[in-house]
Order: C-alpha cells, then structure tokens, then sequence
C-alpha cells in the first residue's frame, strides 16, 4: 500500500473542474471529442464527458486509442501488452481533440497517441488532460489540463485505481525500492 | 499474457490460452484495416518473406497485406521463380534467405513438415502457411475468429465438415482448433476421402451428407484438392456434387442462422451451390478478411515472444 494522493471525493472535484476548465478554453462543448488513452484514460475520458454533459446539457462524443502499436521501445520489450481496442465513432478531421490519461510521466506515451491520431485523421487541434501530472518529462510535451502536480522521484509508482476496474477510486504513490 | 514460442506451425501445439491471445489481438487488429490509413509502425525495420513452394492468391496476398499494414517490409518468393528449380536444396535456400537477415519466413510447401524442419534449423520465425495435407493454421484460426464472431462462443457448437478430409490441411486445424473448445464436430465425405481412425480425435464421421447437417451452427465447406488426388477418390465431380454439395434444401436442413464456409478457391456448384455461396448464411467474405487480422495478430505476437 502507498499514500493516498487523491481520495475518491478530491478525484471527483478534480474531473469536475477539468470538465469547466475544457469548456471554459473551447468556449463550449461543440466542437470537442474526448478520446481516453488505453486503458486508464478510457474511464476518466467518459467520466469527464458525462460532467460536462451535465453542466452543458449535450454529452460530448468519447473514443478509445491503444497506443502500443506506435510505442518507440517495442522492438526492445521483452513482452507486449496486450493490444486493446481503438474506436473513434467520429469524423475527428476540424474538431478538437482532448487526449486524457490517467497520468503523465515521461511524455511518451503521449508522443505514440499523436502520431496514432494524426494517421487516424486530422483533428483541428489536440489537447491533452490528465489527472495526474509526475514529472521526469522526457519530450518536449505538457498537459493543458492537470488534475494534480504531483513531485516524485523516478523510481516511485503512481498507481490510478478507479471504480470502472472494481476499485474504490484513490490515487496512491508508492515509495518502491530505491536502487 | 504473451506468445512464448518462436514459430506457429500447427493449431495442435497451442493450448487454449494460446488460441484466445490470438484471436483477442486480432479482434483489435480488425479496426486497422478500415482506417483511411491502413497501416500502423509497429513492425517497422522487419523483413517478411513469403516462400511459397505452392499455387496461393489468397493466403500469400494476406500474409502480404498483413505485414505491409504493420510497416514491416515484405518480399515474396515463389517456387517457380526461385533457385530451387536451379538444383538448391530446400534448407539451402532457408538458410540463405535468413543471411540476408529475416525476421519472419512464411512458408508453403506441397510435403507435411516442411515448416517444422525449417523452424529447427533457422533463427527466423516460422509461420506454416499451409504443408501438404497436414496443417494450415492462420486458416483455423480465422476460421475460428469467424465463428467467434458471428456466434459469440466456440463451445458447444455442433460444426459440419465436409468434403476433402483426407487432404484436408485446413479440416486439420479446423478440428485441432475446435476441439480444444468442445465443438461438437461431424465429417462428411465419401469413405475414400476420409482418414482411416479419425474418429479417435473425438469427431462422428458421416457419409449422407442430410444426416450430419441436422441442427448443424456451422458447415465448413473444404475444396476438392483435385491436385492432391491422382488417383479416382470418387467417380465424377457431378456425382460429388449430387451427394455432397451444399444446396439451399440441404442448408434448410441446418439451423436457420447456420453459417456457411469455404476457405476458398469455391468450386462453384460442385462444393456449393452460387445461390449458397452468396446467400445470407454465407461468411466466405468475412473469412477472407478476418483473414488478414489474424495474420496480423500472428506477425505482431510472435515478434514480441523474443526473450531466448
């Protein structure tokens, strides 16, 4: 076990204020596709939606992206994750794509999700929402919206559990071994 | 979960788990190829080769199309344009495709085995794409996938075979596939074309072809391999497809959403009737496409299973 960052009441009031900062910078929903990163973006990108829903009135569309066929170190892995689905039900080309993860640490994942996007399509611009943000940034990439700067050293684990997977939803940082 | 083996070279050597990795990655591999942009980085830098020993459009084109939409380069070789004709052995040539540094040999061959004695002596992958009256594996598997998908489930299906059994390479893996999810499996075909002892698989063997299709969920249909057969299996192909050629009152015989199968090229009105072949219960198509997922799934696993 590790300590508690965000509790299940703190990760609700961060989504829900990612939810109003996303409509307050697009000037609405309209124009917006939320599109969660396999697999722990794909709940927080629904959860997002349904809180702009509410707030709107009209859901935005979600869509799911698995990243591992665009990884940069697959032919380095010993082992591959198992590859889950991509699905994005809309015409993404002249609309705005929020990218969501659960948490952002080196940049690569995100770097493997844009050059994923861009061949599914051409989104008029893509941002990136996570919920939370550890640092040790490996490219040049930042999010436009955090849910939480957390400091941590590299060999630290940040772990995201949600209710979606069968969790109570916390996020917990981990100490690990150091080396 | 991963693949950890090198080659595939028959549905017999992998286990259940095995067979359901493949068929979940091919399930996602399905949505690539109808992006815009069929084709995805994941095995850039790789080198395919297509070695066929034997006539095939659809499974080499496959294999092509596969690796291509993975980003791997692929080069096909075919016999008759191949140094064998010139006096190279078979391992000769083997062994000089992988000095150029391959990652993937996919191999057809006319003789069974051909792939296993190759996987032994090369470091490449090897993936049998069809060894004489022995195996055809990327074949189970779509044909597995096909049926996954239109069923939901492959267990408890009661699945009708008929035709060709005795050369039937693809009626292997198709049993081998099967039976490791407790498909309920009857053959049809005269008593020549069926193995003697086959029934020790765990499969009921039929000669009237009304009999076995019954309240069948599927009917694979298999080519004749006019090929294979050099000597009389059976008196004439009109008298072949009189008794075992699948029409619409003998599919009526089989459950109203049964599906019917052909792992192609169809001999049309000697295997199947047109107005079967591209009637409603057909998913010769679909397999066809499938087909092109599964073998994605395949390069993409095996490329991944590494770590010797």
């Amino acid at each position: 076990m590790g300590t508690v960052i965000l509790n299940s009441h703190e990760i609700l009031r961060v989504l829900t204020r990612i939810a109003h900062e996303i409509l307050e910078r697009n000037e609405g929903a309209k124009e917006i596709i939320l599109v969660g990163i396999q697999t722990g973006g794909v709940h927080l990108a629904k959860r997002i939606a349904h809180f702009i829903g509410k707030i709107e009135g009209t859901t935005p569309p979600t869509g799911t992206l698995d990243i591992t066929l665009y990884r940069d170190d697959l032919a380095a892995r010993k082992e591959y994750p198992t590859l889950k689905k991509t699905d994005i039900p809309v015409d993404m080309n002249d609309k705005k794509v929020v990218l969501v993860d659960d948490v952002l640490f080196t940049g690569r994942t995100i770097r493997a999700a844009m050059d994923s996007l861009i061949d599914l399509g051409r989104p008029k611009e893509i941002q990136l929402a996570v919920l939370v943000d550890r640092g040790h940034r490996e490219l040049p990439i930042r999010a436009d919206y955090v849910g939480k700067n957390l400091p941590t050293a590299f060999h630290e684990k940040v772990e995201v559990l949600l209710e979606e997977v069968g969790e109570e939803d916390r996020v917990l940082l981990n100490r690990g071994q150091k080396n | 979960m991963e693949l950890k083996r090198k080659d595939i070279l028959s549905l017999s050597d992998l286990d259940r788990e095995e067979i359901d990795l493949i068929l979940q990655t091919a399930d996602s591999f399905k949505e690539v190829s109808t992006r815009e942009i069929k084709k995805v980085p994941a095995l850039r830098g790789k080198t395919v080769i297509n070695l066929f020993f034997e006539p095939s459009t659809r499974t080499r084109t496959s294999f092509e199309l596969a690796g291509k939409r993975l980003s791997a380069d692929v080069i096909n070789i075919s016999s008759t344009g191949s140094s064998t004709v010139k006096g190279e052995s078979l391992l000769d040539t083997a062994r000089n495709i992988e000095a150029m540094h391959s990652d993937f040999i996919i191999v057809r061959h006319a003789s069974s085995g051909v792939p296993q004695f190759l996987a032994k002596s090369l470091q490449s992958a090897v993936i049998n794409a069809g060894d004489g009256a022995h195996a055809h594996p990327s074949q189970g598997l779509l044909d597995l996938l096909t049926i996954k998908e239109a069923k939901g489930t492959l267990e408890g299906l009661k699945v009708v075979i008929v035709g060709d059994i005795l050369h039937g390479r693809v009626a292997h893996s198709d049993i081998h596939g099967l039976l490791k999810y407790g498909a309920d499996i009857h053959l049809v075909a005269p008593p020549t074309l069926i193995p003697i002892g086959i029934e020790l698989w765990g499969v009921t063997v039929h000669y009237h072809l009304d009999e076995a299709l019954h309240d069948a969920d599927v009917v694979i249909l298999l080519r004749l391999q006019l090929e294979r057969q050099n000597t009389a299996y059976f008196p004439t192909l009109r008298e072949y497809a009189k008794l075992y050629g699948l029409d619409r009152r003998r599919l009526s015989l089989a459950k109203e959403d049964a599906l019917v199968m052909h792992p192609g090229p169809i001999n049309r009105g000697v295997e199947v009737t047109s107005e079967v072949a591209d009637g409603l219960s057909s998913v010769i198509l679909k397999q066809v496409s499938n087909g092109i997922a599964v073998r994605m799934a395949l390069l993409f696993l095996l490329s991944g299973g590494k770590n010797d």
